[in-house]
């Protein structure tokens, strides 16, 4: 009895003690991927490629989902502002809606799912291809090369994601507000313009944004970089990787919207 | 100047508490094709990986050049790394880079040469290996022969003093063995390299090599030139070369008395 107890205890011990130590490496990690940017810099060519495969060949499964996000907002935020005879106001609400929150945290969910699984992947492969150490053995650091340039790409990506999320998803919620239920668009926009501030929403949401695209981004690179050579090890470090991404974004944002409203 | 490139004194290496290597000694001379031989999981792919640097010993040393890899900082490890090609299991070309730009690819990071020269220079290399023609295909759509004779002309892009192969032979058809056995002695005769081979093909090795090491359960258990081995009377030694079933190296994995344990069930 006293025996299973303690190995019970011992289990527990071993697994906290585990995932501070992985607390402690991905934290190491992320300083090296930072200390290791001056390469990036000075060739960035390497960061705009990437750039093309996290952020470009998001764009579509971004602009998508924002058109009907906004469509639906549109139709929610109409069938609630007219039963109190301020239907016009359904701008604003789609608007504000968008670039304070569903923009920059729809962006970094659906960026984890489509870039951040494909970063995962990628890193995980070359290291069970052995094509990081190929890549340490020519002298070459992979931290320098490979995740520097993937993580600037990340965060560079996110805020203009979110920014083109937000754009689509007002298109959306003015398709069905305007051409569909007839709210008169000179309202809409004019609402919506008289409401927005740039500073306490426009800002705030680019700020998350980028606060969101750091997350997402290293928590990629980082499962990648961390995951058992086989092939287990890669799709169970993926599965991480959207798990993880989408606790830190809802948590994240939490935590900054309460600092930005407070 | 040593006439030793790489030296091992004295080198133990544990991993998961577990001792992979116990005071291993070892020479490789300059411009010599030396093996390191021994059965699966005897820790010779870790053996190339000490003296690379990617791995420290726990006690001893290795030697490159008669410096101590593992007192080396960062810096000096990638300065002694550029002096090394190494040549790994499956090639570990990168996937997303053509035939082309994989030779290029240490070229370009560690030169400032023009685009031109480079090209020429990689078509040297690509020459070198036969498949100059096969510049534009992807890693994917190399066999597993060329892709290993790709990884090569990448290893010896820079012309590295130490060209280090790991099972070179692993998984190859006897044309592409042969090639590939044929482009080590060649190369390190045309670059005055010392190459370092980890194998466990017996025949493809003594043919080819001037020394070899066989490395058994964390010890070298036997050294000397092919012909010395051949006639080895020592029973490890004899198994390997022979490919005896049962020897030194038992066939079973240590188990109870069969007996016991049938009737037990």
């Amino acid at each position: 009895m006293l025996d299973r107890l303690a190995s019970t205890l011992r289990g527990i011990g071993s697994r906290v003690i585990d995932r501070i130590w992985r607390l402690g490496f991905a934290a190491r990690f992320f300083v090296y991927s930072l200390a290791y940017s001056g390469e990036s810099f000075r060739r960035f060519h390497l960061v705009i490629k990437e750039i093309y495969f996290t952020g470009v060949l998001s764009l579509i499964i971004i602009l998508v989902s924002a058109l009907f996000v906004g469509m639906v907002l549109g139709l929610q935020g109409y069938n609630t502002l007219q039963k109190y005879g301020s239907s016009e106001a359904v701008g604003v609400l789609v608007a504000l809606s968008l670039v304070r929150e569903l923009g920059p945290v729809v962006t970094a969910l659906l960026f984890a799912g489509r870039a951040g699984t494909a970063i995962t992947a990628e890193i995980g492969l070359m290291k069970a291809t052995e094509q990081l150490s190929a890549m340490e053995m020519m002298a070459v650091n992979p931290i320098a090369r490979v995740v520097a340039p993937r993580f600037w790409a990340g965060v560079i990506s996110m805020p203009f994601l979110a920014a083109l999320f937000s754009m689509m998803g007002v298109f959306g919620g003015y398709l069905v507000a305007v051409p569909m239920i007839g709210i008169d668009d000179g309202a809409f926009w004019s609402q919506m313009q008289a409401n927005v501030d740039f500073h306490e929403d426009i800002v705030n949401g680019v700020i998350k944004s980028c606060v969101f695209g750091v997350a997402c981004t290293i928590i990629a690179l980082f499962e990648g970089y961390d995951a058992p050579p086989t092939a287990e090890g890669v799709s169970r470090a993926t599965t991480r990787t959207v798990v993880n991404s989408s606790l830190a974004v809802l948590g994240l944002d939490f935590v900054l919207t309460s600092f930005m409203i407070g | 100047m040593s006439d030793n490139i790489v030296e091992i004194n004295n080198l133990s290496f544990s991993y998961n508490s577990r001792l992979l290597h116990k005071g291993i000694n070892m020479r490789f001379p300059r411009g010599k094709v030396v093996a390191i031989m021994g059965g699966s999981g005897s820790g010779k792919t870790t053996l190339l990986r000490l003296i690379g640097g990617q791995l420290k010993p726990s006690i001893g040393e290795v030697r490159v050049d008669g410096k101590v890899v593992h007192e080396q900082d960062a810096d000096g490890i990638y300065q002694m790394r550029r002096k090394m090609g190494m040549l790994f299991q499956f090639g570990a070309l990168f996937t997303y880079l053509s035939v082309f730009d994989n030779v290029a690819f240490p070229m370009r990071e560690h030169t400032d040469l023009p685009e031109s020269i480079i090209r020429d220079l990689v078509l040297l290399k690509l020459n070198a290996v036969g498949l100059r023609g096969a510049r534009d295909l992807m890693p994917a759509e190399l066999s597993g022969g060329m892709a290993r004779r790709v990884a090569l002309a990448r290893t010896v892009a820079l012309d590295p003093a130490i060209i280090m192969y790991d099972e070179p032979f692993a998984g190859l058809d006897p044309i592409s063995m042969g090639v590939i056995l044929n482009l080590i002695r060649r190369l390190n005769d045309a670059l005055g390299a010392t190459s370092i081979v980890v194998t466990h093909d017996v025949h493809e090795t003594f043919a080819m090599v001037d020394y070899i090491y066989f490395v058994s359960a964390g010890v070298v258990v036997a050294e000397g030139t092919p012909a010395e081995l051949r006639e080895s009377q020592m029973p490890f030694v004899h198994q390997f070369v022979h490919g005896e079933v049962d020897g030194p190296v038992p066939f079973h994995y240590n188990a109870p008395d069969f007996r016991q344990d049938l009737l037990h069930a």
